[in-house]
């Protein structure tokens, strides 16, 4: 995977978060303050402008920018959220011109470190957490069973968008929706559903 | 949606430029969008930066200026500032004394507001930090992000601005800060929900004889919902919540604060309601605001703010400011 993949799948989570924009904010009103579409769609046109003002040479490069941008332009939580999870990818790939899916697995894990670091939350407090850390786990499996590339980024969406449905049952420990107490249950994380967003983006980046 | 606006996306801005115009003793800087004070930075004062989500005006940038803050950064509505707008307002206020934020206890401003100062501090900037969170309705538990920062930042803005202008160091400003916010309470009620402009719709529907009972300041649907009653019960279901968690006596600073569509003539009769229940706890409402101060945006509906007063807290609170929307004895 070469920067070229990661410059088409940071595009396509632009154009996927577009779209769904009023699904997200509709997701965000019924739990939280309503701008959860808003803000995204406005951090990665964001990006997008940044990443054909300057051109990264490296996928983690590509990365770091994607997530340094987020920080600056999208506010709330999910701005240093995502954006921290963008920039431990960067860091983690470094200058290398080529990704490995090994090599992407282990930086799908830092994101979720320093997702987890950041906002202080674990699996079950119904955070994107919940989408985007079964997703670096299964994705690490199907590596090490040795899965082709785009089997292994179907099975990383798959534990996503079963990790966004397990979260409608769940009361909500963290963010916004947690002062709503058992009125968040019933209803899906916005951030679970936008983690699942990026990570159909990247199965679609690597086509087939 | 039918609202007094160009364009939902240029919301914030275009209100920023209309504060600059009417108000000449602030400097607005659009492209980052943060309010100063005109004559920020005072050389050996602490600086005081709030912000937060816009959509509660006049909080913060309606409280720039003498004896309160010295920036202020709104974000997106309802959205907190970037850091990097709080960093140009952080060295923008920056006298030499340290600066202060006071952050509501926000997931979002808590981060933004930590990155920010980090990046301060390696810039050689002494930042410290208030967490405002007096919002009763909230369970402070591990079970949640903490309880909410609501009215009570405007008591932390003030009494802590107040004592910042007397030369106190940073931390005697931020010792005074939490002491506050330490001895304040809140819990408000809508009787309508907001539209944020970018979303278009309701944040949520209410029927027509109901209230939210337990609500922030981001139209957020509260903790409960009950049929409308008069205001002598809505009035004493939120000076319960407060009361129940910090039992009232003394002297008391309170505010009925109105979120952004409420006649001011029904604060009133809340605040005589508030008065009452006060009263009949053995306590004083001894300092008074009422009106338009921590909205959330056209929503209908109170909420009530009670800080138990020393002397030291009543003299700041009396001691001159001069801001768009607070201004006395100067």
């Amino acid at each position: 995977m070469d920067t070229r993949f990661f410059t088409t799948w940071i595009e396509g989570i632009a154009k996927a978060v577009a779209e769904n924009r009023e699904h997200l904010t509709a997701l965000d009103a019924a739990i939280g303050d309503a701008d959860h579409g808003a803000n995204l769609d406005r951090g990665f046109t964001a990006v997008r402008e940044a990443l054909a003002a300057a051109p990264p040479d490296s996928p983690g490069k590509a990365l770091t920018l994607t997530g340094t941008t987020l920080i600056r332009k999208v506010g709330g939580a999910s701005g240093p959220l995502y954006g921290t999870a963008f920039r431990q990818m960067g860091s983690v790939l470094g200058s290398a011109p080529d990704v490995t899916p090994s090599d992407l697995a282990t930086a799908l894990e830092a994101a979720v470190a320093g997702v987890r670091k950041l906002g202080g939350a674990t699996e079950g407090d119904k955070t994107l957490l919940d989408a985007l850390a079964p997703a670096a786990g299964a994705l690490r499996r199907a590596v090490q069973n040795g899965t082709k590339t785009e089997d292994a980024l179907d099975a990383a969406l798959t534990a996503a968008r079963e990790g966004a449905r397990a979260t409608i049952p769940l009361q909500a420990r963290k963010g916004r929706a947690s002062y709503l107490g058992e009125r968040s249950i019933g209803h899906e994380d916005p951030g679970a559903a936008s983690t699942v967003l990026i990570l159909a983006a990247l199965r679609d980046a690597a086509g087939g | 949606m039918k609202k007094l606006i160009n364009d939902p996306e240029h919301v914030v801005t275009e209100a920023l430029a209309g504060m600059a115009e009417a108000h000449p003793g602030l400097r607005v800087d659009l492209e980052n969008k943060v309010i100063f004070r005109r004559s920020a930075p005072s050389p050996g004062k602490v600086g005081l930066v709030s912000g937060g989500g816009s959509g509660h005006e006049p909080l913060h940038g309606g409280f720039v200026g003498y004896g309160m803050l010295d920036a202020a950064c709104p974000g997106e509505v309802f959205t907190s500032p970037v850091p990097d707008q709080i960093i140009e307002a952080t060295k923008g206020v920056d006298g030499g004394a340290g600066v202060l934020h006071i952050v509501k206890n926000y997931t979002g401003d808590v981060l933004n507001f930590e990155m920010a100062a980090e990046l301060c501090a390696e810039e050689g900037v002494e930042v410290a930090s208030v967490l405002v969170n007096d919002d009763v309705a909230v369970k402070d538990s591990l079970y949640t992000a903490g309880r909410r920062g609501t009215g009570a930042t405007v008591f932390v803005e003030k009494i802590a601005g107040a004592l910042a202008e007397t030369g106190a160091s940073l931390a005697e400003v931020a010792k005074t800060g939490e002491e506050v916010n330490a001895r304040s309470r809140s819990f408000g009620v809508a009787l309508s929900p907001c539209t944020v402009p970018a979303a278009g719709r309701p944040t949520f529907e209410l029927g027509p004889s109901e209230v939210e009972l337990g609500i922030g300041i981001h139209g957020e649907p509260g903790r409960t919902r009950a049929p409308i009653a008069p205001a002598r019960e809505l009035a004493r279901v939120a000076m319960d919540a407060v009361h129940t968690d910090m039992p009232l006596s003394g002297d008391c600073l309170v505010m009925v604060n109105g979120m952004g569509g409420t006649p001011l003539a029904e604060l009133y009769i809340v605040f005589a309601e508030v008065a009452a229940y006060l009263r009949e706890k053995g306590a004083t409402p001894a300092r008074s605001l009422v009106g338009n101060y921590v909205t959330s945006l056209e929503m209908r509906g109170f909420s009530v703010t009670v800080c138990r007063l020393t002397d030291d807290l009543t003299r700041l609170w009396d001691a001159p400011v001069e801001t768009p929307a607070l201004r006395w004895g100067r």
